[in-house]
């Protein structure tokens, strides 16, 4: 059955207050869940009080800043720092997004900072995700086709049928939208929740692609598509602003075409 | 302990190929639902009040009878399949899911043919 409470060992208590510089003019406190599978201890809160006029203006600066001025114990995923690599993925504020391309000055109050919701945690700000990693390379991800390309040029397609990706290649895989659908926490080792869906489309809307109908075969599932119960958080929270849902629902369109 | 690989075990035991015919079944029966509903309810409303032979004598009309069959048909398949997605979304095991989902259909076929029944007994059997 779907988990209402919280398993004992995930309860959260509360951390250490590491307090602002002495001089600090604008101070914002940080409320980061951290989390050490070798002390055997349930997760914790920390505070962490940063001085604003001392830091960048985005999340992950802070968080940076705080594991390399106040606590290097803090771990956290992060690379490109511009939105592209999406390894910053973490819930801040309450909504999934990438540390490095949200404001600071858009959030009101303390910035809490927590891992993708309903993973398992590796340490502090890292989930694991060797399942959403493993249901991507289930939908095979890669150009499929019987004709052999022309021995002196690409394979072509026309404005029109580039235009079809867009919106779809833009995708950099940070699962904030799989992390953050409900159906994906009930059922996350069945469904294959949207990122994967939205990269699955991104193939089937591929018009150099001659595999559609062996894609759309291993997908018609009731779980691994139909779980989508158009709820939208997918749509929502993805901090590229593409659409997730639209994704799926295109897909449960050709289901339907092809009947 | 599993050492299956990632891969393995979200490809399992393949898709089941089926999915699109509960989906759109659905969505079918929403749509017939709207003006069937809308009816029922109109007519409960100009009915309120009304005695027994007044409601017997508007069932035994062929229009509100058909439309009041077409309404068991759709609402109870349309119940079904939406109560056997949430069983699916909430009960994750097997054994469970397969007697609840069993359970809801049987009770789906047995109350929609008993309300068929009423109707067909008070409109032609009546």
């Amino acid at each position: 059955m779907a988990e209402l409470r919280l398993p004992a060992n995930s309860k959260i208590r509360k951390g250490t207050d590491h307090p602002p510089p002495e001089d600090a003019k604008r101070p914002r406190t940080f409320k980061v869940y951290r989390w050490d599978p070798d002390s055997g201890e349930t997760p914790r809160i920390d505070s962490y009080t940063v001085d604003l006029d001392d830091c960048g203006p985005m999340v992950l600066d802070a968080v940076i800043k705080i594991k390399n001025e106040v606590d290097s114990t803090l771990t956290f995923r992060r690379s490109c720092r511009e939105g592209v690599c999406g390894s910053c993925a973490m819930n801040i504020d309450g909504t999934n997004t990438l540390a490095c391309t949200r404001f600071i000055s858009d959030i009101k109050g303390d910035v809490k900072v927590y891992p993708l919701p309903h993973m398992k945690v590796v340490k502090d700000l890292v989930p694991d995700l060797t399942d959403a990693y493993a249901q991507y390379a289930s939908i095979e991800p890669w150009l499929k086709t019987e004709t052999p390309a022309p021995p002196d040029a690409e394979r072509l397609q026309s404005p029109e049928e580039r235009e079809k990706l867009d919106g779809l290649w833009e995708c950099i895989l940070c699962f904030c939208c799989t992390t953050s659908c409900p159906s994906y926490w009930w059922n996350g080792d069945r469904y294959l929740g949207p990122a994967a869906l939205l990269q699955a489309y991104r193939w089937i809307a591929d018009s150099r692609d001659e595999h559609t109908g062996e894609r759309l075969d291993a997908l018609e599932d009731p779980f691994r598509l139909y779980r989508c119960h158009t709820i939208m958080n997918c749509t929502k929270t993805c901090p590229k602003d593409l659409n997730p849902a639209r994704a799926i629902g295109e897909i449960k369109q050709r289901m339907v075409a092809r009947r | 302990m599993s050492l299956r690989t990632p891969l393995g075990r979200v490809r399992g035991l393949g898709s089941a190929k089926e999915g699109t015919a509960h989906w759109w079944a659905q969505r079918l029966t929403a749509v017939a639902l709207v003006p069937l509903v809308l009816w029922f309810a109109v007519s409960l409303i100009v009915l309120t009040g009304a005695d027994h032979a007044t409601v017997a004598a508007w069932l035994r009309d062929p229009v509100a009878a058909v439309l009041m069959l077409l309404l068991i048909l759709a609402g109870f398949h349309h119940a079904q399949l939406g109560v056997q997605v949430v069983i699916e979304d909430y009960v994750h095991s097997e054994g469970l899911k397969l007697t609840l989902v069993t359970a809801v259909r049987f009770a789906a076929v047995a109350l929609g043919i008993g309300a068929a029944f009423s109707v067909l007994k008070i409109a032609i059997g009546g």
